[in-house]
């Protein structure tokens, strides 16, 4: 298999010592047309990896934030065929950036597996992250994704000790997404030195890079964060800073401008975690 | 007792969660090592008699098991054909069936060593008997009840506030019983090193499915040894409500092997089938999907995103429903059918009038199908409903339906 473009992203930022930041966005929030217009210009406001929320109706995982951002989402009509369609509109004009769809797997299963992780890849999908598919469940989507071509990027969490890291690490591509703290997107971080150590033990059995996510709000997070991990993931503050700039729950010309300068901000948190 | 036969319908579920198709471990990774330890404290209290021992004292003494096999003489003289008994599951502690399985997982918790419980409720029966089993051992609790829920069911919210929970309002959503699990499911995620989740249906992730069937199947293990003692045979026909299922898959589970036993689920049809979104009927109008743990039938549009539903009782105002029950569904081993809100309400009438019984709104969904089913046999059939709960949490709704208030 030739490089994916989650390889060569990781690589190349390891090459300049510094950790990839990850954005992350809600498909079709507020809507369509300015979903479009935010994802297109990540990239250019720091963005080395995205991460696209496919929007679900029983978010079991995410806090408020990013529960409001998939009823946003839903409410103006968004579907995973939608979402799809935005993935191939991006890649019109980014061939780079690694593009993660990450959800529940319901709608997937509704779609139906053969048909999305076909349709995904010809849409320009890197990789994703099923929430509700631990390693137990494999045979659903993790292993055709797989065959495909496609990364399958799989949570570890606090509660993941080390007998159970080997199988969850089994089948995971591109990166190992280490969740901060045992809770929902969006909530406090408790234990910070917690989260390094917890990355130095996850790299001692895997070279797959490893990004950190959950709490992560602020530049100065990033940074921290930034220091032992390959990877730091902002979500929450995102799609809040789209909520904040609408007007009547409807997108403003503010809107996409808004989610740019914030993930502006947490890029140079970032890249300034190793400087 | 039956032994489980070759062939059996009544071995499930495989080492992984599943019954055919349905079930699983559909959950985010942080739940995952808790779910294994779950599985396997449970194994290990099942092989242990003292845990059967303690629970079969509060079974006899706290929630004041055997509940007894009552024969509805007026209901059947009036409907006329066949005899129909009631279980009274009612009668138990706390006033429903809840009682069985909230026991069962209280003494589990303790054995995990889990200082805090969290629960979902839809009509407060199962909240209501999980802050009971919390006041009893002195475990603090918190419950998730649907912001609708908490105004249709206000005397339950009542007693688990007196009892001593916390009860945390979900307004998300429509603020039913769908909601509540979510809510559930994420306070359980955040604080899943103390916390025992004390899910009050056969639903949710494996071990939970089989763990509540196997403390709920008392119901028909009972029903068993009640009719043998009282008739000499077995019933020809057993019915129960299905919301998640829990009293349904209790009272069936002894039958299923027994081909001579008809086995009849009955799903919330509220306004009806043929309402858009206006039911909660998901074996009957949904679809096969993952939500909550598990993969079942589920109420949702064609993008896979969950609907709400609706019925007149909290109780079945679910999407989904346990994955035995898919399971047995697709097999054909027991017949589902759809009764609406206002076959519901007949029915609650006519137990209360002709048997001075108040019964649930979720019982007499089950009540309306055996009204239509016991005319239709002989005189000397046995029908056999699961009245699964008392209806004095609904006596304000129904009365103000019913234009009773004045």
């Amino acid at each position: 298999m030739t490089q994916s473009r989650i390889d060569s992203r990781f690589a190349s930022l390891r090459a300049q010592n510094r950790p990839a930041f990850v954005t992350f966005v809600m498909a079709g929030d507020p809507d369509e047309a300015t979903a479009d217009a935010i994802l297109a210009g990540l990239p250019a406001a720091g963005a080395d990896v995205i991460e696209l929320g496919m929007p679900f109706s029983d978010p079991m995982a995410d806090g408020v934030a990013i529960q409001q951002a998939g009823r946003r989402a839903l409410a103006a009509g968004m579907t995973l065929e939608k979402t799809l369609a935005m993935v191939e509109r991006f890649r019109r004009t980014d061939t780079e950036t690694p593009m993660i769809l990450m959800g529940y797997y319901n709608p997937i299963y509704i779609y139906g597996v053969d048909r999305f992780v076909a349709d995904a890849r010809s849409a320009g999908v890197d990789g994703m992250i099923v929430v509700d598919l631990p390693a137990e469940e494999d045979d659903e989507l993790c292993l055709p994704a797989i065959a495909a071509g496609l990364s399958f990027i799989r949570l570890t969490t606090p509660t993941t000790d080390a007998a159970r890291l080997a199988r969850v690490l089994e089948n995971t591509s591109g990166f190992v997404y280490y969740v901060s703290m045992t809770g929902i997107t969006g909530a406090e971080i408790k234990n910070r030195d917690a989260v390094g150590d917890a990355v130095r033990a996850i790299k001692a059995h895997t070279d797959l890079p490893v990004a950190v996510g959950f709490g992560i709000k602020t530049p100065e997070d990033a940074a921290l964060i930034g220091r032992d991990a390959d990877g730091v993931v902002v979500g929450s503050a995102l799609v809040a800073a789209v909520e904040a700039s609408l007007s009547d729950g409807k997108a403003t010309d503010a809107t996409p401008g808004a989610v740019h300068s914030l993930a502006a901000k947490l890029s140079q948190g970032a890249k300034s975690a190793r400087s | 007792m039956s032994q489980v036969k070759i062939n059996s319908l009544r071995q499930g579920p495989d080492e992984n969660g599943r019954f055919g198709l349905y079930g699983g471990r559909f959950v985010a990774e942080t739940l995952m090592p808790l779910i294994l330890d779950l599985e396997k404290s449970y194994n290990a209290a099942q092989d242990d008699p003292e845990f059967h021992a303690e629970m079969d004292d509060l079974r006899t003494h706290f929630a004041g098991r055997p509940s007894p096999l009552y024969f509805a003489e007026r209901m059947s003289a009036e409907l006329g054909g066949a005899r129909l008994f009631f279980k009274r599951e009612d009668l138990n502690h706390t006033g429903s069936h809840k009682l069985n399985n909230c026991i069962g997982q209280i003494l589990l918790a303790r054995r995990m060593g889990k200082t805090r419980i969290i629960a979902e409720t839809g009509a407060g029966q199962h909240g209501v008997a999980t802050a009971t089993v919390c006041a009893r051992f002195g475990l603090p609790c918190t419950v998730f009840m649907g912001a609708t829920d908490v105004e249709r069911q206000m005397p339950n919210v009542l007693r688990m506030r007196m009892l001593g929970a916390e009860v945390r309002p979900v307004t998300a959503g429509a603020g039913t019983l769908k909601d509540a699990m979510n809510e559930a499911l994420r306070d359980w995620v955040t604080n899943v090193d103390t916390t025992y989740y004390l899910i009050g249906t056969a639903a949710g992730p494996h071990p939970y499915p089989r763990m509540v069937r196997d403390f709920q199947k008392v119901i028909g293990e009972e029903i068993r040894a009640q009719m043998m003692e009282a008739e000499g045979r077995l019933p020809d026909a057993v019915v129960a409500c299905i919301g998640g299922g829990s009293n349904a898959i209790g009272t069936f589970h002894d039958f299923l092997d027994e081909p001579g036993v008809a086995l009849y689920g009955t799903e919330a049809a509220g306004y009806g089938l043929d309402v858009d979104n206006g039911h909660a009927a998901s074996m009957a109008g949904g679809s096969p999907g993952v939500l909550h743990g598990n993969r079942t039938y589920l109420l949702q549009d064609a993008d896979g995103q969950i609907r709400e539903g609706h019925s007149i009782s909290a109780g079945l105002d679910y999407p989904g429903v346990g994955p035995e029950h898919a399971f047995l569904r697709d097999s054909g081993r027991v017949t589902y059918v759809p009764i609406t809100d206002q076959q519901a309400l007949d029915a609650f009438m006519a137990c209360t009038r002709f048997e001075g019984i108040i019964p649930a709104l979720e019982s007499a969904h089950g009540l309306a199908y055996a009204m239509e089913l016991v005319p239709t046999l002989s005189p000397e059939a046995i029908v056999v409903l699961c009245l699964s709960g008392r209806g004095d949490k609904d006596v304000e709704s129904v009365g103000r339906r019913l234009g009773m208030g004045n």
